[in-house]
């Protein structure tokens, strides 16, 4: 067990699923269009499906790698140090470079699950939760029998991959959806035009805090 | 501070919440150089009633080069950023991207600053539109999900006749021209004016002709043997590929404006037809997605032509013994529910009511210039030409139009010359239009006015995401 607990580990897989759903650019602007387009209350909750699974899909593509890859412990280090590194460098690219990518402008409305998973991979939205995945599967490697056979291993990584993935996106769906309901329902339109901010800045920073504090954690306690 | 980090106040969610907006300060409107002696010229022109330069030109930006032939333009972003799928709101309504429809010089004017002292940031030669698209004489430009998109009326070669004409895009940032749209074009050939539904994806795009066809002057022959363009095409937006044409039929030659209603829940809207051989009428029709996703596509508005006494009529016009309407423009209010039609040969702007768009109303009208009447406005001046180019404003209460087609056809029917003009009409609250006998914006002999835009988006540039319900 080190220095940072389990549960303050899944509060902050809660934390990033609120801050994610919140930003206009994981979706939530959609669940309000398609709500007034087909004129029913519906209609917005319908839009948490594709967009969720899409979202679920960005998590789990990034973490089960990574997680899987942490178990092979003597390299803990090594692959957190470089997953941080990683994801510092991403976000210096979004500070950089605040467009998004060309392709996403080619998917259709009707393929909403395939957009939530590119717009949230565009964003690097997985690797925000990368530190934290590794975190977890540290934490547990405490409880877990040095002796344990590396299949179980792994199936535990996977276990806890999947769990953030899943926590994230059902907080990150719940959040964005709520919001889009009350647009929808209470706010008004006008909403978006007050409440969608530039969080592109934001948000890149985010990553480089995310990607340094995995790289300082890893010496302090790896 | 939060001012900053939000999107730019011009651009609205829902057509409602643009008609609830600020009303237009100003105009910029595209002035030509009809016989290419001068450079063209964009206007800003003061339309603050309780400005002490109301209805006067406060600025003019000429241009580096003579013979572009300014006809359509637009900006580089409107309320289509707020798209529910950009994920990006944050660009800004910053430039003008007006091409020259001659020259096929696409000017990047910057309007930030001064916006009433609009600058030039950047030109685009001609050489440089052709070597990346294949495509020449640019004319409709709409800010949609890939960038800056712009239809063309020609492809290569001295008359534009190497190859289809078809739409290509541009970056909205860096104007870098990215290409051809189109990856599937099937049968289209022609190619004039385009808009869209961005929820429902789709386009829409019509006809005029080829540049030999228009470049010269009208070819009579060619109008009388039905050959330009009569067809409507469907296509679909994200995948680039047409997906169905509408023949309208022969006779109905030259399908031009094509105005979808602006909330995207509403999947109909209207293109113009300039003539019908068979009777010099001139036909609006209804377009309207079905149920099965098929188009169809209706008329729903004739306008007769009107007998005129030979001596008073142009030699093109002689053997006919009468005016065509030549719907030349037609714009939609926001709420979309007043269709304007500009007729430019009889000199007449008419209001439709087009609540029910199946069957349209006529609510009102306005006479000015025209072929054999010559109405003068109210103010008394002359007036060159017909009403032709229309805007409407946000909030539907104004409507404003210039009176020049395009060089070549001015001197055909208008032989005595257009010079340009700019009027400003009022609109009664249930429908009934009078023109404002204090607004005639005369830019002098030597310059027509063609498309006029408004400060902050107005009914033919703003693409909206979300419904007004």
């Amino acid at each position: 067990m080190t220095g940072l607990g389990a549960g303050s580990l899944w509060l902050a897989v809660i934390v990033l699923g609120l801050y994610h759903g919140l930003n206009p650019s994981m979706g939530w602007p959609l669940a309000v269009a398609n709500g007034l387009a087909a004129r029913r209350g519906t209609a917005v909750f319908a839009t948490a499906w594709p967009l969720g699974v899409g979202h679920f899909l960005a998590m789990a593509i990034v973490l089960v790698p990574f997680v899987l890859l942490a178990w092979y412990v003597e390299w803990s280090r090594a692959i957190r140090v470089g997953a941080g590194v990683a994801i510092v460098l991403f976000g210096i690219w979004r500070l950089l470079d605040r467009r998004h990518p060309r392709f996403l402008a080619r998917v259709r409305p009707t393929q909403l699950a395939w957009w939530s998973l590119l717009v949230a991979t565009a964003h690097g939205a997985g690797l925000m939760l990368v530190p934290i995945a590794l975190g977890l599967c540290s934490a547990r490697s405490g409880d877990a029998s040095a002796h344990a056979m590396l299949a179980r291993s792994m199936q535990a990584g996977l276990v806890t991959a999947l769990g953030v993935a899943v926590v994230h996106t059902v907080t990150m769906i719940a959040a964005g959806v709520g919001l889009a309901w009350a647009v929808y329902r209470h706010l008004g339109l006008r909403f978006l035009t007050v409440g969608w901010l530039d969080l592109e800045a934001v948000w890149g920073a985010s990553l480089v805090v995310t990607g340094t504090l995995s790289v300082l954690l890893a010496f302090v306690h790896g | 501070m939060l001012e900053a980090l939000r999107p730019d106040p011009t651009f609205y969610p829902s057509p409602s919440l643009a008609m609830e907006g600020d009303a237009e300060h100003f105009t910029y409107t595209v002035l030509l150089s009809p016989d290419g002696s001068r450079p063209d010229a964009l206007a800003v022109v003061d339309v603050d009633r309780n400005s002490q330069s109301f209805g006067k030109v406060v600025h003019r930006l000429d241009m580096p080069n003579v013979g572009d032939e300014f006809h359509h333009f637009g900006w580089n972003a409107c309320s289509s950023s707020l798209s529910p799928m950009s994920g990006h709101a944050f660009l800004k309504r910053r430039y003008l991207i007006i091409p020259g429809i001659r020259s096929s010089r696409i000017y990047i004017v910057d309007t930030q600053l001064d916006p009433r002292r609009p600058t030039i940031a950047r030109i685009i030669e001609p050489e440089e539109v052709l070597h990346k698209t294949g495509y020449s004489r640019p004319h409709t430009v709409h800010c949609g999900p890939e960038g800056i998109y712009v239809s063309t009326l020609g492809g290569a070669g001295p008359d534009g006749t190497d190859g289809t004409p078809g739409v290509f895009i541009m970056d909205c940032e860096t104007f870098e021209i990215l290409g051809k749209w189109e990856i599937d074009r099937g049968s289209q050939k022609l190619h004039y004016d385009f808009w869209w539904n961005l929820p429902r994806d789709y386009m829409v795009s019509s006809e005029w002709g080829l540049p030999p066809q228009f470049e010269n002057g009208l070819v009579p022959e060619d109008l009388l043997g039905n050959k330009y363009g009569h067809a409507v095409h469907f296509w679909d937006l994200r995948a680039r590929k047409l997906v169905q044409t509408i023949d309208l039929g022969a006779n109905h030659q030259m399908a031009l404006e094509v105005r979808p209603a602006h909330d995207p829940v509403r999947e109909y809207g209207f293109v113009g037809v300039v003539v019908d051989t068979r009777n010099l009428e001139g036909s609006i029709w209804t377009w309207m997605r079905q149920p099965d996703g098929q188009f169809t596509a209706t008329k729903t508005i004739t306008i007769p032509p009107e007998p005129a006494d030979e001596p008073s009529l142009p030699p093109i016009l002689k053997p006919f013994g009468a005016v065509p309407p030549l719907i030349s423009d037609i714009d939609l209010s926001l709420d979309d529910r007043f269709l304007y039609v500009a007729c430019w040969g009889t000199g007449e702007l008419r209001q439709y009511d087009v609540s029910d768009p199946m069957a349209p109303r006529l609510a009102g009208s306005v006479r000015v210039g025209g072929v054999a009447k010559h109405a003068k406005h109210p103010s008394g001046r002359p007036f060159g030409g017909g009403p032709q180019m229309t805007e409407i404003s946000r909030d539907g209460k104004r409507v404003y139009f210039t009176n020049s087609l395009y060089s070549t056809w001015d001197r055909q029917f208008y032989p005595e010359g257009v010079p340009g003009v700019q009027v400003m009409c009022h609109v009664a609250p249930n429908g009934g239009l009078t023109l404002d006998p204090e607004f005639c914006v005369e830019f002098g002999r030597e310059y027509g006015a063609h498309q006029v835009r408004l400060e902050g988006g107005d009914c033919s540039t703003d693409s909206f995401c979300y419904s007004s319900a």
